[in-house]
């Protein structure tokens, strides 16, 4: 790939990348979230068209303008959403958009011979909603490779597998280099990435950082270039006035739908006056936590104790989320989408303010000059852009609604404020707006939880970061002694040893 | 014993439209378009059977009907008049991507006024006093049984007893099943309906899929309405006989689990139960009763709903992007 961009609306997801990948070897690509790593994949895959750049396969210039077309350039892709249909068995699955002669006995056939040569362990007949996620992805690499692709790339395929099954598929990944397949595999962890990779290539903000060679590089290597040099901008950092403990959580322990643990007997506790952080790769059970304290996901064992001003403790886990409303437990979380939680598209500002506060009053009709009130301030303090508080949320800039989210669950007083990602797509400006207003909380004696993707940040506004990794806690280290690397290295690999360990 | 094998007949004459109305709504539901607008669907189509009847039986005059022409023209106007419907759905679903119940519905009301109003100016137009059409003579060629039908005494009467149109609803209700099952396009179909994203990544083309997939189930579903006009109404329209069948169709769809085999009988139980309430005797002095008996189909839907609800196996539930649009851009 030579000279490769790509633009959506506003965000330039890569700019000028060059990417060479050999025959048989298998290359990382490496960067952290939103670094244009996905998209680049995706212009190989034909999901996404280059804006500008070219793609070369074996000395030749290629356009590939859909999946079809990459399959027929032997490019194949496992998506890290699985492309599978739910209700079809594995074999229908494979053989799914392919054309010609449908003759179920030698498509079995080809699959097993496929498995056999491979290493795979698929029951062709086996319905995709009765396998486990390593099955699944089992069945998207064997459909790949049913497909005739000589190139295999894979988006981070480990980040759903447990360690048995990671090793299992490394072992199918060698099996299929020996066979002279090319193989491009996305992924966070460091360690992987010595383990599977002859060559590294680093991603930084949608430029290449650079390459580096596996044999001769080491993690710390690979963490420097990653995260780069981020231009450091200083935000206050008051001490903590009068620090109580405010909410204790003891070995909370989280699965999800799917029955994946994503919360691993976590405990720690929040002071009343401080900021903590919590670093960590997205999706390490970050959201899941979250919610399990604010009441709305549901906890297989643990506890979260809150502890008001007058010293009363009050059991959490089991309360109705109001309830815990009630108390003073604010979460405000930004999702991807950013509308997908917390706000409604097509309710104005105000009333998007009232969500919360509507049951307070006890009338017939509702109150609506006090949220309105809100909005108003909101919208002042905040600098939000909108051209009256009565358009649909929906309507409003992504930054924007963001302000509101977030404003939102700030202006309700919280004794406990519970952000994830609060500057999530945000200009310079307006995050800093933001970390203002959580100073502000944390000096009224908020305890807060601050999740965030940037490090930089993390570190600057926290009085302790708690670092996860894959559900755990890593360690609970003080922001102001750690270093960037450090916490990479714990965002990575669980408790490292040699680096300080927190309180707990 | 007698009075029960002389139901059966009724009640499969009662079941076809029914069979015709399921059998298009499954091949439209598996590629994910939940079509609402089909009761008008088929109310456009028996019109439309019965626009070009009334003009080819107008020109013959008081002349014989040629009985290839009298069959072909009311079908060929009836596939053109549901097709369009079709298209039209899938104009509006598929292409511009309007919300799905709703167009369905505005389809529905769209089909009953179109049909209640070309039935209304034919009826001026052939200037009777009763507010029906007539069109006795295609009816004799649509209802036209086997010749030895009748010597087979009550074997002939169950089984062979029906114009061709019955015939080919139960044919094609096989053939959408075989579809499904041993082909590569129903597997892609199928797909589609379940999920479009992923048949997409698998170079499937979603667009036509889901546009020949709505339009021939339209086609199928047309029949429906043109089989009751000419066999089952003995070629007499008035303006909203048809009734409420095409919901009822609609229903089967869910009571047969998106099965076509399983369709042809599941629809001459509902052909059957639509007319028991004639078979239970009431006594002249409760009448009332009758009219509650009436009701019988639409009970049984109802608690067929309710345990089709608790189901769990898998295979069993609704495509899984029923009634939802597809967007490339939103992966």
């Amino acid at each position: 790939m030579r000279g490769i961009s790509k633009r959506f609306d506003l965000k330039q997801a890569n700019t000028d990348v060059n990417f060479v990948l050999y025959k048989g070897e298998i290359v990382s690509l490496l960067g952290e979230n939103g670094s244009g790593k996905t998209t680049l994949m995706n212009m190989l895959a034909g999901i996404y068209y280059p804006d500008e750049g070219q793609i070369l396969i074996g000395g030749r210039e290629v356009t590939i303008s859909s999946p079809a077309e990459a399959y027929l350039n032997g490019i194949g892709m496992v998506h890290q959403h699985f492309k599978l249909v739910d209700v079809f068995s594995a074999w229908e699955n494979i053989v799914l958009g392919e054309d010609g002669k449908y003759d179920v006995a030698a498509a079995k056939a080809k699959i097993r011979s496929i498995c056999d040569k491979y290493g795979f362990v698929v029951d062709p007949d086996k319905k995709v909603y009765n396998m486990t996620v390593s099955e699944k992805q089992t069945v998207e690499i064997v459909k790949v490779i049913y497909r005739g692709a000589d190139i295999l790339i894979l988006d981070e395929p480990t980040a759903v597998l447990t360690p048995q099954e990671c090793e299992r598929l490394f072992e199918v990944m060698r099996n299929m280099k020996a066979d002279g397949k090319s193989i491009i595999i996305i992924t966070h962890k460091l360690n992987e990435v010595m383990a599977i990779s002859d060559r590294v290539v680093v991603l930084r903000q949608g430029r290449n950082a650079g390459e580096l060679e596996t044999a001769k590089t080491t993690m710390q290597e690979m963490t420097d270039m990653m995260v780069g040099h981020a231009v450091t901008l200083d935000i206050e950092r008051p001490e903590p006035v009068d620090p109580k403990k405010r909410l204790v959580i003891k070995n909370i322990c989280v699965t999800d739908a799917e029955g994946v643990p994503k919360v691993k007997n976590v405990s720690f506790y929040m002071n009343s006056g401080e900021i903590l952080g919590i670093a960590g790769i997205s999706g390490s059970g970050q959201k899941e936590l979250l919610e399990a304290i604010a009441g709305i996901q549901a906890v297989d064992e643990g506890s979260v104790k809150y502890i008001d001003e007058n010293e009363n403790e009050t059991e959490l886990i089991g309360m109705h989320p109001r309830d815990i409303r009630e108390l003073g437990v604010a979460l405000s979380f930004v999702p991807e989408d950013r509308l997908g939680m917390g706000l409604v598209g097509n309710m104005d500002i105000s009333e998007n303010m009232m969500l919360r506060t509507f049951g307070e009053s006890h009338k017939w009709f509702t109150d609506r000059e006090k949220p309105r009130k809100v909005a108003e301030d909101v919208v002042d303090v905040l600098e939000v852009s909108t051209p009256g508080l009565d358009i649909p949320v929906r309507r409003l800039s992504g930054g924007n609604i963001q302000k509101i989210l977030v404003g939102r669950e700030i202006s309700s007083n919280p004794k406990v404020l519970l952000t994830a990602y609060a500057v999530r797509g945000l200009d310079i400006n307006s995050s800093y707006k933001i970390y203002d207003l959580i100073n502000e909380q944390k000096k009224k004696g908020v305890a807060v939880l601050f999740v965030g993707e940037d490090l930089d940040v993390l570190m600057q506004i926290s009085d302790k970061i708690m670092v996860l990794c894959d559900g755990q806690v890593s360690d609970i280290v003080d922001a102001k002694k750690v270093t960037k690397n450090e916490i990479g290295l714990l965002m990575t690999s669980l408790g490292q040893e040699g680096v300080g360990k927190g309180e707990q | 014993m007698l009075g029960f094998l002389a139901f059966i007949p009724r009640a499969v004459a009662q079941s076809i439209p029914l069979l015709f109305g399921c059998t298009g709504e499954i091949v439209t539901e598996k590629s994910g378009n939940l079509n609402l607008g089909l009761p008008g669907v088929m109310y456009v189509g028996a019109i439309s059977g019965v626009i070009g009847s009334f003009f080819y039986e107008g020109s013959v005059g008081a002349g014989e009907v040629n009985a290839a022409l009298a069959i072909l023209i009311p079908m060929l106007c009836c596939m053109a008049g549901s097709l369009l419907m079709g298209l039209i759905y899938s104009f509006l679903v598929v292409t511009l991507r309007a919300n799905q119940n709703v167009t369905g519905l505005a389809m529905t009301t769209f089909g009953v006024g179109f049909g209640n109003f070309f039935g209304g100016s034919l009826i001026k137009l052939s200037g009777q006093d009763i507010p029906s059409i007539s069109l006795s003579k295609t009816s004799t060629c649509f209802r036209a049984s086997l010749p030895f039908a009748k010597s087979l005494g009550v074997v002939g009467e169950i089984f062979f007893s029906y114009g061709f149109l019955a015939y080919l609803a139960i044919v094609i209700a096989l053939a959408v099943a075989f579809f499904f099952k041993k082909t590569r396009s129903g597997l892609h179909l199928r797909a589609v309906g379940e999920n479009p994203a992923t048949a997409d990544a698998a170079g499937i083309n979603v667009m036509k899929y889901k546009y020949l997939a709505t339009c021939i189930g339209c086609v199928i579903a047309g029949f429906g309405g043109l089989y009751y006009v000419m066999d089952y109404a003995c070629g007499i329209w008035s303006n909203d006989a048809f009734g409420d069948r095409g919901w009822l169709a609609i229903a089967l769809v869910i009571f047969t689990l998106w099965k076509a085999d399983l369709g042809i009988f599941a629809s001459i139980l509902f052909g059957g139960l639509y007319i028991l309430y004639l078979y239970i005797p009431t006594g002249m002095d409760h009448m009332e009763m009758k009219e509650l008996y009436k009701m019988i189909p639409y009970v049984v839907t109802l608690i067929v709903l309710i345990f089709t609800s608790m189901r769990n196996r898998r295979e069993d539930q609704f495509p899984q992007s029923l009634g939802l649009n597809y967007f490339r851009e939103e992966r």
